[in-house]
């Protein structure tokens, strides 16, 4: 059974252990700012929401890299970037309904989740359980999924 | 490694920003944040200067492991001569701002001079510009950083700022960032409203490393595990906040009440982290939203709450109505048993108030506690406060005088000035409940004794946050003691107060002292950083701040006079609780501290102990 | 089943994956009409910086892709098609029958009608030959003249300066990329170019092109730093309708592109600028579908069927139109009109209705000395079209805010106030 990433914003404290243990293990520095995942904060609602990609099954980068450059990693259904491929055109970046796959300017490449090879990274350093690895019938990036649904340009088959 | 190796000086007379090299070999000696900020203000700035006139400086500085994966590791301090105190002055706060300047590159920033007019500094990784702060200048923090942030269009900026306070003079201004995280004690907020200067917004791209990742990874994985543990940092801060004290030291018959006339509160259990999380008669909803963590912290002790939109200080005002800073231990206390008002709701407007406009609420809690004292003793009658009732237990009166405060109008203008210059003008200044003129916080040392010492020899006046000994006298960490003997206490001081300068340089909260040793420090600092960092290296850096600081007040015009206690607390015993007919017996354990410390009678450095530390 | 499909760049092999994907036992052509493996246009840039190399331009890079899913590919050119015998004919005089044809024939860039285009040292850039043509004329110091300034010569701009050669960029319309930018958002892109070194005429024709038979004026340092002209090419000479005249080695031509249609002239099919398609990709004549640049298919911002000849879409057309070609019903939501761009490190995005719409209201940031700039535009309480100037991080929500239609109650008066907040409002009226 494939697993994703299961977010309860509830759970939340802000404390974004989770951008630097990303940021670490993407680019091997604590840097927020490089992190796949980002902690959004609505601060008068007192509401701290963890957000990154859900390996939408629609993959809107992968189907607009022009040149190969995003594919499945078959092991976790990952859509993994391929820095060796790609050409920095930005395509995907605009073609995410989501905004999670991202331009970085100082390697003129773009970044996403890549769920860690399949042990993902912000789960582990988060201390509240906000963010878990988990079976992924249904999560709480099943709201996310209806969403693309109604952003899907493309195959919404009609029966 | 892990420090950025930059400082920034921004000259306010002149309008400059430049970047020069941390000085590492100061660096080895003082850690960084708190210790090494010293060191730069120490060796920078005349200790009799004027904490308001442009010769003070001001510096907001990070420490080695601020912007780290170490818990807790967003903290950054604000180190300046205070305006309160005329003592050197460091104080500590977490959020997001310090990690996210620590993230732009830089260790420090210095602030210089004072601008001609209000200004903020605007900080972008290596670019730094002071800009113009008209419009900005007048407008409370809440208002300040929303404008920034509109101005620069950047969600993500990291903003600390003055209130009104802080440019009207208010000795007790703190600097806030993230809105309610505070620089609090001291005026520290003063000093930058002297210098004309409203506010610093930064943003940090760059990121931060540290010496040996994998080693670090390990050690601050295992101080992790550590605090999750732990009952008080996995289970009471979380749930109840620095507010699960507030029946305990109830208990223990030392929580100093309507200006330390009594020593517990009758009301105290309305006003507690439990009554917190209780439901409202009125909309069925409790006083507290939920905790929140500041930048890496995996404690999460802070309190958002949402009023009552019903009680009488926000019916008729919306926007109080979202979630904000709520309670903690100290504000609830300060605003609350020292002043005898026990609605939890009121206390947590004052709170919101002294974060909108960037006030300490231990400070302003306690000298509108002795301006109670006053106003029941008849010394401050309406025609001073304009009417208003100043009794001890009035709500009203209580909101009503916070927000004056903060705007520094009215009878406001005179608890701005903090209960030891308010007390003096009224010829009652043995009603300041304050040691080098900054206020006590909630614990009266007449039920713990080792409190005592603590505010007497504070560096930065009355103080728990210098040498928390209530840690072991009260809790138990990491040995019990018992509260009400004096006996051993100077040697407990003195190594809280060396363990505690040191955590307070390393870019880490106080907090997780609940749970870790020395020894946990050094396996992280060790690890991000060059210089074989042991727990022994750690308690001698903190010896050597101690005294760094000490030499600087005494340079100030300190003595082993200011060394002391108000007369309430050494004459008249507490009337009630555990402590009963106890005072505070300073006498006992000041001249052993000198002893230990390696100080002269007198309470001076000796020439051998400077020596010894390298000063 | 039999599956034809006409084209092979993104459309065309989207196409062709899905319906392998989804039916396992069709037998599946397709046709590119140049002699390449199929490849990427929108690659062709990074070719000419080196970035890549030839192979990094192909749609799909691990060998044998295409015959390990029996996809048959080829390269001839088709001449017309026809639906009643359901058969194709190709230029080597063959013809082909089909069940199922999917058009994704693409587009061609336009060649005004200006004297000496056909000059050699004239040169469009859209084909793989084209990028190897300039790579070879376009070496450092080489003078060289862009004619257009819209999305694709704006790409190319970038590339052809990268390779360090001294470029001029003569724009026609008022500003940089007009079809994609506001007039303050393309006098940014202009500024910034200029400070990068490029030379910007907006407001500017091409009146002729002139060879000069031989070596290029120029002084004696500027034949030191250029090529030796190549393929026989000579020096031009350009007059621009100012009086002045530019000198170059080569001339770029990207004066807009239009659809490959005219072989389907006498098919019967129902074209207006390209193939009218309905919301199944189907085109006027039975199973004869349409996807990509050549197709005039449904805008999801105006209702109405335009062409939008951008990478996402055609893909998006290529795999909506393969489900139906394989007997599975999808429904095709309709295409936003997007793009991003990257001008000498100024990326810029523009997406839907980012002129705005009558009645509408609209936010906008503008920070000239940092080349920043954000406006949204709104129809009520939606988002409608935006533009960007400097934004990376979290800019596929513009589109996501846009494609949903969601309503942003509160939030509008917020995004008026702060456009920037663009990622919390998308989270705040759709996740959290």
């Amino acid at each position: 059974m494939q697993r994703s990433l299961h977010i309860d914003p509830n759970k939340c404290t802000g404390c974004r252990q989770c951008e630097m243990a990303c940021s670490y293990e993407q680019e091997g520095i604590f840097n927020p700012s490089k992190s796949r995942i980002r902690v959004f904060m609505f601060d008068a609602e007192a509401r701290f929401v963890p957000y990154t990609c859900t390996q939408c099954a629609e993959a809107w980068c992968m189907l607009a890299c022009p040149v190969d450059a995003i594919k499945v990693d078959l092991n976790t259904g990952a859509k993994v970037v391929h820095e060796n491929l790609c050409v920095g055109c930005k395509v995907c970046t605009i073609a995410c309904p989501f905004g999670t796959i991202n331009y970085m300017s100082d390697r003129g490449k773009v970044m996403k989740c890549d769920l860690c090879g399949g042990d993902p990274a912000c789960a582990k350093a988060c201390p509240t359980q906000a963010i878990t690895y988990i079976d992924a019938d249904w999560t709480g990036l099943e709201r996310m999924r209806v969403w693309a649904k109604k952003t899907d340009a493309g195959a919404t088959a009609t029966h | 490694m892990s420090w950025a190796g930059k400082v920034l000086r921004v000259n306010l007379t002149n309008g400059t920003c430049k970047s020069e090299p941390l000085n590492m070999e100061w660096a080895q000696q003082y850690l960084g944040q708190r210790g090494l900020a010293s060191k730069y203000l120490a060796e920078e700035v005349d200790p009799k200067v004027d904490p308001l006139s442009p010769a003070n400086k001001l510096i907001m500085t990070t420490g080695p492991l601020t912007g780290t994966m170490a818990s807790t590791g967003g903290r950054y301090s604000v180190v300046t001569k205070g305006a309160l105190t005329g003592a050197i002055a460091c104080s500590n706060s977490g959020g997001y701002f310090g990690a996210e300047m620590k993230n732009a590159g830089w260790d420090m920033i210095i602030f210089e001079g004072r601008a001609p007019s209000p200004v903020y500094l605007y900080v972008e990784n290596d670019k730094a510009e002071i800009r113009s702060a008209e419009g900005i200048w007048g407008q409370s923090v809440w208002k300040s950083e929303e404008m920034i942030r509109h101005f620069h269009q950047d969600p993500q900026l990291r903003i600390a700022v003055i209130g009104r306070a802080g440019e009207e003079g208010v000795k007790f201004a703190c600097v806030v960032n993230d809105s309610h995280r505070a620089a609090g004690r001291s005026g520290v907020g003063t000093v930058m409203g002297s210098k004309n200067l409203k506010a610093v917004a930064v943003r940090g791209t760059k990121g931060v490393k540290v010496k040996d990742f994998k080693a670090f990874m390990e050690a601050t994985n295992a101080a992790k595990a550590i605090l999750a543990s732990n009952p008080v940092t996995g289970q009471g801060l979380p749930t109840y906040g620095t507010q699960v004290l507030m029946n305990v030291i109830n208990e223990t018959g030392a929580l100093p009440t309507r200006n330390h006339r009594d020593v517990q509160f009758e009301g105290a259990s309305k006003i507690s982290g439990e009554a917190m999380h209780e439901k409202r008669l009125t909309d069925g909803k409790p006083n507290l939203v939920k905790n929140q963590a500041c930048f890496g912290c995996t404690i999460a002790c802070g309190r958002v709450s949402m009023l009552d939109k019903t009680h009488f200080s926000v019916s008729n005002r919306p926007e109080y109505w979202g979630a904000s800073g709520g309670l903690e231990y100290e504000n609830a206390w300060a605003l609350g048993a020292s002043t005898g008002v026990s609605d939890l709701e009121a206390l947590t407007f004052c709170g919101f108030l002294c974060n909108e406009q960037g006030m300490d609420p231990i400070t302003l809690g306690t000298t509108i506690g002795a301006a109670m004292e006053m106003f029941e003793q008849g010394t401050i009658t309406e025609k001073e406060t304009g009417g208003i009732k100043l009794t001890f237990g009035n709500a009203e009166a209580l909101c009503q005088v916070v927000e004056m405060t903060g705007k520094g109008e009215g009878f406001g203008r005179e608890i701005g000035l903090g209960s030891k210059r308010l007390c003096e003008k009224y010829g009652h200044p043995e009603l300041s409940m304050s040691v080098k003129g900054q206020e006590f916080p909630a614990y009266d040392s007449r039920g713990i004794q080792g409190m005592g010492l603590t505010y007497a020899t504070s560096n930065r006046g009355a103080c728990h946050l210098r040498s928390y000994t209530v840690s072991s006298e009260v809790l138990g960490v990491p040995v019990k003691t018992d509260p009400h003997v004096t006996e051993g206490k100077a040697e407990l001081v003195k190594a809280f107060q060396d363990a505690t300068a040191a955590v307070d340089s390393s870019g880490l909260c106080v907090f997780t002292t609940f749970a870790w040793g020395l020894q946990d420090f050094a396996s992280m600092l060790d690890a991000a950083c060059e210089g074989g960092w042991t727990m022994e290296r750690l308690a001698e850096v903190g010896e050597r701040i101690w005294n760094l600081e000490r030499k600087f007040n005494n340079a100030a015009g300190f003595t082993a006079a200011d060394d002391t206690l108000p007369k309430r607390l050494l004459t008249e015993a507490a009337k009630t609780g555990p402590a009963k007919g106890l005072v505070n017996k300073l006498g006992e354990m000041l001249p052993e501290y000198y002893k230990i410390r390696g100080w002269t009678p007198d309470g001076m450095p000796t020439n051998e102990t400077l020596a010894r530390l390298g000063l | 089943m039999n599956y034809l499909i006409l084209g092979a760049g993104p459309a065309g092999v989207v196409a062709a994956e899905t319906l392998r994907n989804t039916d396992p036992d069709g037998a599946i052509t397709l046709v590119g009409a140049e002699n390449e493996p199929p490849y990427s246009r929108m690659a062709i840039p990074y070719l000419l910086t080196g970035r890549i190399d030839e192979r990094g331009t192909h749609l799909r890079k691990e060998p044998g892709w295409y015959k390990d899913r029996r996809i048959d590919v080829t390269s001839r050119r088709a001449t017309a098609v026809h639906p009643g015998s359901k058969t194709v004919a190709f230029a080597d005089g063959t013809s082909v029958p089909y069940d199922r044809l999917l058009i994704a024939t693409g587009a061609r860039p336009l060649r005004p009608a200006i004297p000496g285009l056909d000059l050699p040292g004239v040169h469009t850039c859209w084909t793989l030959d084209d990028a190897r043509y300039i790579m070879d004329k376009a070496r450092p110091g080489a003078r060289v003249v862009l004619m257009g300034a819209g999305f694709i010569g704006s790409i190319v701009l970038e590339a052809l300066a990268e390779r360090g050669v001294t470029l001029t960029v003569v724009e026609m319309g008022d500003r940089m990329v007009p079809r994609m930018m506001n007039p303050t958002a393309g006098g940014m892109i202009k500024n910034w170019c200029r400070s990068k070194g490029v030379e910007v005429l907006t407001s500017t024709r091409i009146l002729g092109i002139e060879g000069n038979g031989g070596q290029a004026k120029g002084g004696f340092l500027a034949s030191l730093f250029r090529s030796k002209p190549a393929n026989g090419g000579g020096a031009l000479t350009v007059t621009l309708d100012n009086g002045h005249k530019l000198e170059a080695d080569l001339v770029v031509i990207s004066a807009g592109v239009r659809p490959n249609i005219e072989f389907l002239a006498d098919s019967g099919i129902v074209m207006d600028v390209g193939i009218q398609v309905d919301e199944h990709m189907r085109t006027s004549a039975p199973d004869v579908y349409a996807a990509g640049d050549v197709a005039q298919g449904k805008d999801v911002s105006t209702g109405h069927n335009n062409i939008h000849a951008i990478q996402p879409t055609a893909t998006e057309h290529g795999r909506v139109s393969a489900l139906n070609m394989a007997g599975r019903p999808a429904a095709y939501k309709g295409s936003l009109q997007m793009n991003v761009l990257d001008t000498l490190g100024l990326i810029s995005s523009s997406f839907g209705l980012w002129m705005g719409v009558e009645g509408g209201e609209a936010a906008e940031v503008i920070d000239t000395d940092n080349y920043k700039y954000l406006r949204l535009e709104f129809a009520d309480d939606r988002m409608v079209g935006a533009t960007a100037i400097g934004l990376t991080q979290h800019v596929g929500v513009l589109r996501g805010l846009i494609q949903t239609g969601v309503q942003l109650g509160p939030w509008k008066q917020r995004l008026m106030a702060d456009p920037h907040r663009i990622m919390e409002a998308y989270l705040a009226r759709t996740q959290a």
